[in-house]
């Protein structure tokens, strides 16, 4: 190599790394190395485009979720500088302490969705409040040289953005000086009172009609700032206030304590702060889970055993909606890339459109599915043959499969919603208090078989009449919001069902008056019952019909204190009975109601409420059938919850010692292969270095090492051990020092 | 000089031996002052009062601010310089990274003409700051009139006394000037001098004195009092506005606004509500009550296995490791194992939300310890939500 230089000596050169760049497009990863016939091209467009309508759908909730809570600091803000401004000779401003407005927003342990709100936060209020905001990070504050330098350099960035750019080389200078916030204030000084005559600005933000915008500062993770620093801060601008209008937003993940436990009453009597909370990251997995999966506006659907894996890791492991919308992605990219008739995956048009091109191998693909299997056997002979063997037959068939498959989701969806309107607010929520609870329900098993069903039924025939009509006003509010005709029908029934109650009311005010209060009262006394029974759950009772038994469970539901005279009254009739359970003491209540019922003319009220209960049933039992009773299920539904977790709760370490200990795994390398306990030559050093590592002990013994390191490495390149010059040999056995750099070391194990 | 007596109320002794110290203005003065009293205890008030009406030449710097030496010495400097040169000629800004520069530079600025012949005072508030910075710092400044051979007085001002200051290697011993507190009388006197001018001042004292008798108990910040005064002051007028009740009629207004002040005792001034939320809650006349303080919002909702965490943690901190077997063999069988994926990455998620606390060195890598940092409280409520009985396992309450 020449240089330029004429003296004599040694220089270094760099190596001149030219790397190639290998670029596979992205879609042929898709490929798995098969034929084109499984549309892979289009299956990854496809997901791309599904991904996209997710994502800006994602999006947008969380502007929507963030709207009230960055609304209300917009307007503190606001608030708190006008009154900064009015430079008032008001008695009491003059007199009063200046304290710095404070916003303590309290965000919530997922940390990691954090940088997502301030990001969104710092671009709304730099658009509607003041071009100076900055955002401070604990880490990058050890100190309060380190806090203001930062602060100083941010807000001078912001200035630049904000202003011509020609500027810039006199800031790049100034960045060395220390910055006090004496220089922090003539800066500020200097540039409220340089802009302002100079009116024709581009971005005139509504800020501008302030002669002095304030200056922002987000404290992002104020709990790890240390004490020292924050209060040294917060006394020095508080003695700059007047000059330097600041406004602090400290982020807090915990709960706003944490300001008192970090600041002295001395320093936080400095601090005007007003607390404001965003919305629980569990409301807001439900808004998402409502917006993405309960809807049909995306074909993808989870099945259960995926959506339990995303959600578990959501409330076991780290409350972050980013990590549950990744899964998401990861779920949807998995569906495209390893299911290839995942091509029909998206809406309903364009899907019956791809089948008419679908090839003869998707066409197999087709009547290999399980599902579409079980539904041919269901068919006529004739039909099944058809099916199996005309081409033109199948895709029509799947056309109208497909349609089935639409519309039941359609109907599922609506039909679900309405049950959780009527199971969400029952006493222990047999179904659960949110929707998606009740969606992993329904998803699991035939929910008709399940208890927790059963019970929700029961209870229901208990309500009474206004919860009811709650209920039913909630539940129709559903199905008119919905576009869909399909369930029309259901919506007017339910209207029926409202035009009942309300003309029960009518009738209540006639003769007939005392019927329905005595109904409330009855399912008043139910409740009790309920409740009276969750008090005393070794209340002897009595499950023999006798009349005295009913009379002491009477007594229970009537009133707790009775509960001496109505041990007396059963006790006796319990003599020889065991002692009952909470199912028998249910079941009892319940064969009792029964007794009333047929002793007792029913009333109206419980005749339409039979009806209500029977008519929920109906739809459920109709309508929210098990996914996998649907032919072509596999086309929508994503159900590989093994290779998420795997993904998911990836654990670095075992990764990283099977890539050092098996580089096959990874590289897929032939030459790689090996049996156990051997090292191949030709492996990578790292891994060869590894290996031997392995090999010995706690202790490592450094020159045996590098010796067995060299043997194993001159074996590789086959060469003669006396043909290798020992200066290459001695650059061989340094080699494993190297590597101990770059090896995750065993102490750190 | 009347004014100065209406300016600084109850502070006579200290201000007539500052003027007896400080002398004629040619005088050469003590080297330095050193000033102690507690918070509000018109420390900073009276001598920048007193340098200011006499016209003294002084450099007011905050140490503070100054969190560099070099910062504080350019600043002094800078100051200087700007008091000699007469307006206009702003010179260039002073580098200065030593204090044997500062000592060249000084002896340089002090040459000029407007500073000639009379008493330089150089005032450093917060003055505890310097003992963190060089250790050459506090003693050169003690003895800087003999350093740099002008006549200058260093005044330092400090809440903390003298002797916590004194280096172990000796120094220059500075004259110690203590500020008492003030006490009622003084505070009501100081209290009913700023009135304001739409009532008389026979009105207001008698509020402050009310006042006083709320918070003189929990309180003797005359800055927060004032504070408080102002705070709370329109809702004593408040009868007097509405004609319910005339300025003298002190035994209504007193039972007005008595309530309200306890209360705002237990909320504006622990700062649980803000002084723009109160005064927002006084304007509208609703009850304090409904709005939460910070306090309030202890809870904290954790996933699920992170609140298992935390207790382990927790049980682990506060019980002896011997006591192990006794608790968890008897109760054997009650923890359900469960498979703690990701426990690292849960653990310094805690850290970074200060549940836990890293102890011992950062540079140990394997098993590095941890203390778990919240309260009994609170891991009482976070057992609770996954109803397990932390109390049966710990080692104080057995």
């Amino acid at each position: 190599m020449a240089t330029s230089s004429v003296s004599k000596g040694c220089f270094v050169f760099k190596p001149n790394f030219k790397k190639r760049k290998i670029s596979v497009p992205i879609e042929d990863y898709f490929n798995k190395g098969k034929n084109e016939s499984e549309d892979s091209k289009l299956r990854f467009e496809t997901y791309q485009l599904i991904w996209q309508q997710m994502k800006s759908e994602t999006e947008r909730l969380q502007e929507e979720l963030n709207k009230n809570l960055f609304d209300s600091l917009i307007e503190f803000l606001q608030k708190s500088h006008s009154v900064f401004q009015k430079n008032s000779r008001d008695w009491g401003c003059q007199i009063k302490l200046r304290e710095i407005p404070t916003a303590a927003l309290v965000l919530g342990v997922n940390v990691t969705d954090h940088d997502l709100t301030f990001r969104s936060l710092t671009e709304v209020l730099q658009n509607n409040v003041t071009p100076y905001v900055v955002s401070l990070q604990a880490k990058d504050c050890p100190d309060t040289k380190h806090f203001l330098q930062k602060l100083a350099s941010q807000l001078m960035d912001c200035n630049v953005d904000v202003q011509s750019k020609e500027k810039e080389s006199v800031q790049v200078t100034q960045k060395k000086i220390y910055y006090s916030m004496d220089s922090l204030s003539t800066w500020y000084m200097n540039v409220t009172q340089k802009t302002d005559p100079k009116i024709p600005r581009k971005k005139r933000t509504p800020s501008s009609q302030w002669q002095s915008p304030p200056v922002v500062l987000i404290l992002k993770d104020m709990e790890s700032f240390t004490t020292k620093v924050l209060q040294d801060f917060i006394i020095i601008s508080s003695q700059h206030l007047h000059e330097f209008p600041l406004i602090l937003i400290f982020g807090i993940a915990t709960s706003p304590i944490v300001v008192h436990r970090l600041l002295p009453h001395a320093v936080s009597s400095l601090l005007c702060i007003e607390l404001f909370q965003s919305l629980s990251c569990k409301e807001h997995l439900t808004t998402v889970l409502d917006k993405l999966l309960l809807t049909t506006q995306f074909p993808f659907k989870l099945s259960e055993k995926v959506l339990q894996v995303l959600t578990n890791i959501f409330l076991y492991h780290d409350f972050s909606i980013q990590n549950f919308i990744k899964g998401l992605q990861l779920s949807l990219l998995e569906h495209f890339y390893s299911q290839p008739l995942s091509v029909l995956c998206c809406n309903l048009p364009e899907a019956k459109r791809r089948i008419n091109f679908l090839s003869d191998n998707q066409c197999e693909n087709i009547r290999r599915l399980p599902s579409f299997r079980r539904y041919v056997e269901k068919q006529a002979s004739e039909k099944q043959v058809a099916l199996l063997t005309n081409e033109r037959f199948l895709k029509e068939e799947t056309q109208s499969l497909l349609e089935n498959l639409h519309v039941y989701h359609t109907n599922y969806f609506l039909v679900l919603r309405c049950l959780h309107q009527f199971t969400s607010s029952l006493p222990k929520y047999p179904l659960g208090r949110q929707i998606r609870e009740l969606y992993c329900t329904c998803l699991e098993k035939n929910i008709l078989d399940s208890e927790e069903y059963a019970s929700a039924l029961q209870l229901l025939r208990m309500l009474a009449k206004d919860e009811l009509m709650a209920m039913l006003q909630k539940c129709f509010k559903v199905f008119k919001s919905s576009s869909e005709k399909q369930l029309g029908n259901t919506a007017k029934r339910i209207e029926e069902f409202l035009a009942q109650f309300q003309s029960l009311d009518a009738a209540a005010l006639g003769p007939m008056s005392a019927e329905p209060v005595q109904d409330e009262r009855a399912s008043l006394l139910d409740w009790r019952g309920m409740s009276v029974r969750k008090c005393h759950p070794m209340v002897p009772g009595a499950p023999s019909r006798s009349r005295a038994g009913i009379i002491a469970l009477w007594c229970i539901c009537r009133t707790t204190e009775a509960k001496e005279e109505e041990e007396d009254t059963s006790e006796s009739q319990s003599k020889g009975l065991q002692k009952t359970d909470l199912y028998h003491l249910q079941k009892s209540l319940l064969e009792m109601k029964e007794l009333r019922r047929t002793s007792k003319r029913q009333t109206k009220f419980e005749v339409l409420r039979e009806q209500l209960v029977s008519f929920i049933d109906s739809l459920v039992r109709e309508y929210l059938l098990l996914p996998e009773t649907q032919p072509l299920h596999e086309v929508l539904y994503f159900s590989a919850a093994h290779t998420l977790r795997q993904h998911l709760n990836a654990a670095p370490r075992i990764a990283l010692h099977t890539a050092l200990n098996n580089p096959y795994y990874y590289l897929k390398n032939e030459a790689l292969r090996s049996e156990e306990g051997c090292i191949p030559n030709v492996a990578p050093d790292i891994c060869i270095a590894y290996k031997l590592h392995l090999e010995c002990s706690r202790l490592i013994n450094l020159v045996d090492w590098s010796e067995a390191f060299a043997t194993v490495v001159t074996a590789a390149e086959k060469m003669d051990a006396n043909s290798v010059t020992s200066e290459e040999r001695t650059e061989i056995i340094q080699y494993p020092l190297k590597s101990i750099l770059q090896c995750p070391s065993k102490h750190t194990e | 000089m009347p004014h100065l007596e209406n300016m600084v109320l109850c502070r006579e002794s200290q201000v007539s031996t500052l003027q007896s110290l400080f002398g004629e203005r040619h005088h050469f003065s003590f080297p330095s002052i050193f000033i102690y009293g507690h918070t509000a205890s018109g420390k900073t008030y009276v001598t920048q009062t007193l340098l200011k009406s006499l016209e003294l030449p002084h450099v007011f710097v905050n140490c503070v601010e100054c969190f560099t030496l070099r910062l504080l010495l350019e600043q002094i400097l800078n100051k200087l310089n700007h008091l000699s040169s007469s307006e206009g000629e702003c010179s260039t800004q002073i580098t200065c990274e030593t204090f044997n520069d500062f000592v060249r530079l000084f002896k340089q600025i002090t040459k000029a003409e407007s500073l000639k012949d009379q008493t330089v005072y150089i005032v450093l508030d917060k003055a505890e700051y310097l003992r963190d910075m060089e250790a050459n710092l506090l003693p050169g400044f003690l003895r800087l009139q003999e350093l740099t051979d002008r006549n200058v007085t260093v005044i330092f001002l400090s809440e903390i006394v003298w002797e916590k200051f004194r280096p172990n290697t000796g120094c220059f011993e500075p004259f110690v000037l203590y500020f008492p507190d003030y006490s009622i009388g003084n505070l009501q006197k100081i209290l009913s001098h700023d009135h304001p001018p739409e009532y008389s001042a026979d009105f207001y004292a008698a509020y402050i004195n009310i006042l006083l008798g709320v918070f003189y108990t929990v309180c003797r910040d005359l800055k927060e009092l004032r504070h408080l005064a102002v705070l709370n002051f329109p809702k004593y007028c408040e009868p007097v506005v509405k004609g319910e009740a005339s300025e003298r009629d002190t035994r209504k207004l007193w039972r007005n606004i008595e309530p309200h002040l306890k209360k705002a005792m237990q909320t504006v001034y622990l700062r649980e509500i803000s002084s723009s939320q109160w005064e927002k809650l006084q304007k509208d006349d609703t009850d304090p009550g409904q709005l939460k303080g910070l306090s309030a919002y202890t809870q904290v909702e954790l996933p699920y296995y992170s609140k298992f965490i935390l207790i382990a943690a927790y049980l682990a901190s506060y019980n002896p490791a011997r006591t192990d077997r006794r608790f968890f063999l008897k109760h054997h069988g009650k923890i359900k194992k469960t498979n703690f994926l990701k426990k690292h990455e849960k653990i310094t998620s805690l850290v970074t939300l200060q549940l836990l606390t890293l102890v011992g060195h950062d540079d140990q890598l394997d098993g590095p310890k941890y203390k778990c940092t919240v309260s009994l409280d609170f891991i009482r409520a976070i057992a609770r939500t996954v109803n397990f009985d932390i109390i049966k396992y710990l080692y104080d309450f057995l």
